[in-house]
């Protein structure tokens, strides 16, 4: 939502995504280490999912984080306001 | 004799989390409550409240128009009518929901975007005048609350149901932060909301397909792995073709829906597509706050486009579920549907298949993060009833009808409570359902009855300057009537509906079963029930005190029920379910289903016995008059839902032109900016060529094309 000192939902977005993407990378990582027994494992446990995924959230996320931070987007922001004609973003 | 065990029961809830995942959740209920409290700054004024102040891009106005639609009921339901009617129900994304999401960019738009209307009652009073604005409002505002209500309840039974919790605690812990952050932020707070749940729900379930298909075989090995599992899964339909998209329709019974192509283009992708997706406002309103015309339509489109993805994360895992759900003995799963007795007792519903695909594949955290995504979806949905609410109640009932002119905060601190209003009536609806669950389905159905003449309504107003507004007012209202008393027509039995010949023992009945064979061979042979009461319905009673099949009485001597009753010359197995019994050989309770069993009761055993014949059930179709509607006795209910909503589309059009026709329109002079030809489209001055909406439009269209030939 485009307002000139509202925080951007994208970096919300980005900061959740790369809060759950640690929080799963790390439990992939601590299964990795020390497995659970067979019966207590998920199909496909070999493929070790949550490390993979949780690493992408990591990356998306922070991806968001920093091209949407405040100050970045605030800073952007003042720089059309003094250019005429600008398109929005 | 045979007799057949229907299935072992299973006690503990279907999925168990871990702390994590606790954690997990726990984070998602800050965030989405400091949001609140967050854009509870920048909410100052009316607009700012009800239309987020007409400031959004087109990608968050495109991502929130879907993520308002894409509830948990939405992933849930459809991957379970995928796993119930195979790739049909991709059909809900590709024909019912796409060609209308891009009509509503290109053709609707400009109009509801040009007269600055809060809300389609607010285009309907300027168009057609108070009588028909007032019905479509006071109506959307009941059925909001309605179907908020419906999906409170749903979510607390699924969350009971799948993770074992209380399902007050799940009412009110919902409730209360969705009243929070909407009470406080508005529009704003329900769009950040949904925005953030669209990551959410794609995050946590993109990797079910992912592992699904791997763990398939791929595509093909999917393919095949449904082919031979589907004559078990599905037996009376288990010839029909599960894996195509428009092969299959040729007639009613060569596919799993029982529909044909008629129905699929008619009723589903012209009357309840565009009806949904072009005039429930609960997702107009998500596109008519963008900043200009141009970025409403663009989001419109970009809603189209992730619309048609959706498949991947709904309809994929409900095929899964046909290829990779196995009993441990490698034989198919076998779901049921909610409406079938041994439904959440003996057997899982169609409806848990996503649940037992993310228990299959999804470990510590990831699981969080799905059932994070689950609940999101519920509360996003909540969010986006409360405000829509709030909006038609305000503006289209109360300051049309109560208060017209009072300042712009009276209205801003109305829009608040009344989204705290419309939350409790929800929440009430919810208690409600505890007790008359079976209206739950009424109420699914009571949208098509408001929504489909809504568009009817709409659509002509904007293409036909001719409208009248007597036109538009006899017109909605006849085909709300019609839609209503098809409704009834089809679940009418002038004969007389008897239900299927049945037992229950009530909880606490003391049983002993006697089988024979073990572990998957096992059978049982007989029940004896030792003492408690038992229920039957339509079973014949052979006991002194008995009059035919009903009976209220303890018994003095045993007597056996029959496994088998004939019911019109046909033979039909009495179906036994037995939820919470006690088994005499271990004193251990226990719950099970069985079927064909003869069953004896013994001396001292409480039977209460009911000789049922039904005029009327919501639950059961008259297929001798469902062949009105649906051309066919052979259509299932939901090709004469999608029949119905087709005629009421047409009654509604044919009732409005020629009432129209004898009665006065309104002046030209009072059409600008409402109707085709007097609505100049204002020039939004230079923009790049690739920001055209038809141009992104076509491109799509062409894209919606080669997936309907690819998967034909």
């Amino acid at each position: 939502m485009p307002h000139e000192e509202q925080v951007p939902i994208w970096y919300f977005i980005g900061g959740i995504l790369a809060v759950y993407g640690v929080l799963i990378l790390g439990s992939g990582l601590y299964e990795l280490a020390s497995p659970p027994p067979p019966e207590a494992r998920v199909a496909l446990y070999d493929l070790h999912a949550d490390i993979w995924w949780g690493a992408l959230m990591i990356v998306f996320g922070s991806f968001y984080c920093i091209r949407f931070r405040p100050s970045r987007v605030v800073a952007e922001s003042t720089s059309q306001a003094e250019t005429p004609g600008t398109a929005q973003p | 004799m045979s007799s057949v065990t229907l299935f072992a029961a299973s006690r503990a809830p279907l999925i168990s989390m871990g702390r994590l995942d606790v954690l997990i959740i726990a984070i998602y209920f800050v965030v989405v409550l400091g949001i609140g409290f967050y854009l509870k700054k920048y909410v100052s004024t009316g607009d700012d409240f009800f239309m987020a102040g007409r400031k959004m891009t087109a990608w968050i106005a495109g991502l929130s128009f879907i993520s308002a639609n894409l509830s948990s009921l939405e992933t849930m339901g459809w991957s379970a009518m995928a796993y119930q009617y195979g790739m049909l129900g991709a059909h809900a994304y590709w024909s019912g929901a796409v060609p209308a999401i891009l009509f509503l960019a290109i053709v609707m738009m400009p109009f509801y975007y040009i007269c600055r209307t809060h809300s389609v009652p607010g285009y309907l009073k300027l168009r057609f005048g108070t009588p028909t604005s007032a019905l479509a409002g006071i109506s959307f505002a009941m059925l909001t609350v309605l179907v908020s209500g419906a999906s409170m309840f749903a979510m607390a039974k699924i969350l009971h149901l799948l993770l074992g919790w209380n399902m007050d605690v799940s009412i009110w812990v919902a409730s209360l932060t969705v009243a929070i952050y909407v009470t406080l932020g508005g529009l704003v707070s329900a769009v950040f909301n949904e925005v953030l749940q669209y990551f959410l729900i794609w995050f946590g379930s993109l990797l079910i397909p992912i592992l699904g298909l791997i763990d398939a075989g791929g595509w093909s090995g999917m393919v095949d792995k449904i082919q031979r599992n589907v004559p078990v899964i599905h037996p009376t339909v288990g010839d029909a073709n599960f894996t195509s998209l428009w092969r299959n329709l040729g007639s009613f019974d060569a596919n799993p829906m029982g529909i044909d192509w008629f129905g699929i283009i008619f009723g589903l992708g012209l009357a309840v597509g565009f009806g949904y997706w072009c005039t429930d406002f609960l997702q107009v309103q998500r596109v008519i706050v963008a900043k200009d015309l141009r970025s409403a339509q663009n989001g419109t489109i970009i809603g189209a486009v992730l619309k048609m993805m959706v498949p991947i994360i709904v309809t994929l895992p409900g095929l899964l579920g046909l290829a990779v759900l196995l009993q441990p003995d490698g034989s198919p799963m076998v779901l049921v549907s909610e409406a079938d007795p041994r439904a959440n007792i003996t057997h899982h519903t169609y409806n848990d298949v996503l649940p037992l695909l993310m228990g299959k594949y999804l470990g510590p955290g990831l699981l969080g993060l799905g059932i994070t995504a689950m609940i999101a979806g519920f509360m996003s949905g909540m969010a986006g009833n409360a405000s829509a609410f709030a909006t038609v109640w305000t503006y289209d009932v109360y300051r049309l009808l109560i208060r017209r002119n009072a300042s712009d905060q009276h209205y801003l601190w109305m829009g608040r409570w009344c989204a705290l209003l419309g939350i409790m009536m929800s929440v009430g609806t919810a208690y409600a359902l505890f007790y008359f669950s079976n209206i739950l389905e009424f109420l699914l159905v009571l949208i098509f009855f408001f929504i489909v003449p809504l568009f009817g309504v709409v659509i002509l107003g904007m293409l036909w300057k001719r409208a009248t507004p007597t036109g538009a007012f006899v017109g909605f209202l006849t085909a709300i009537l019609a839609s209503m008393a098809m409704w009834f027509f089809v679940h009418t039995f002038p004969e007389g509906h008897r239900p299927h010949a049945s037992v229950s023992l009530d909880p606490g009945a003391v049983a002993r079963v006697e089988k024979t064979g073990e572990g998957d061979a096992e059978v049982v042979q007989r029940l004896t029930i030792e003492s408690g009461t038992v229920r039957t319905v339509n079973v014949p009673i052979a006991a002194a005190g008995a009059s035919g099949k009903s009976a209220d009485l303890t018994l003095d001597e045993a007597i056996e029920l029959p496994a088998t009753v004939d019911e019109n010359g046909k033979v039909e197995a009495v179906r036994l379910l037995a939820p919470a019994v006690v088994l005499a050989d271990t004193n251990q309770p226990d719950k099970f289903g069985l079927e064909g069993v003869p069953v004896t009761l013994s001396p001292g055993v409480r039977l209460v016995a009911a000789d049922v014949v039904q005029m009327f059930n919501p639950a059961e179709f008259n297929t001798a008059h469902a062949k009105y509607l649906a051309r066919s006795e052979r259509a299932k209910p939901i090709a004469v839902n999608l029949y119905s909503a087709a005629w009421t589309l047409l009654i509604c059009v044919t009732v409005l032109v020629g009432v129209s026709l004898f009665t006065e329109p309104k002046p030209e002079s009072e059409l600008r900016d409402l109707v085709i030809g007097l609505t100049p489209i204002p020039d939004d001055g230079p923009r790049p060529w690739h920001t055209s909406p038809w141009l992104w439009a076509t491109l799509v269209m062409i894209a919606l094309v080669a997936l309907n030939w690819l998967f034909w």
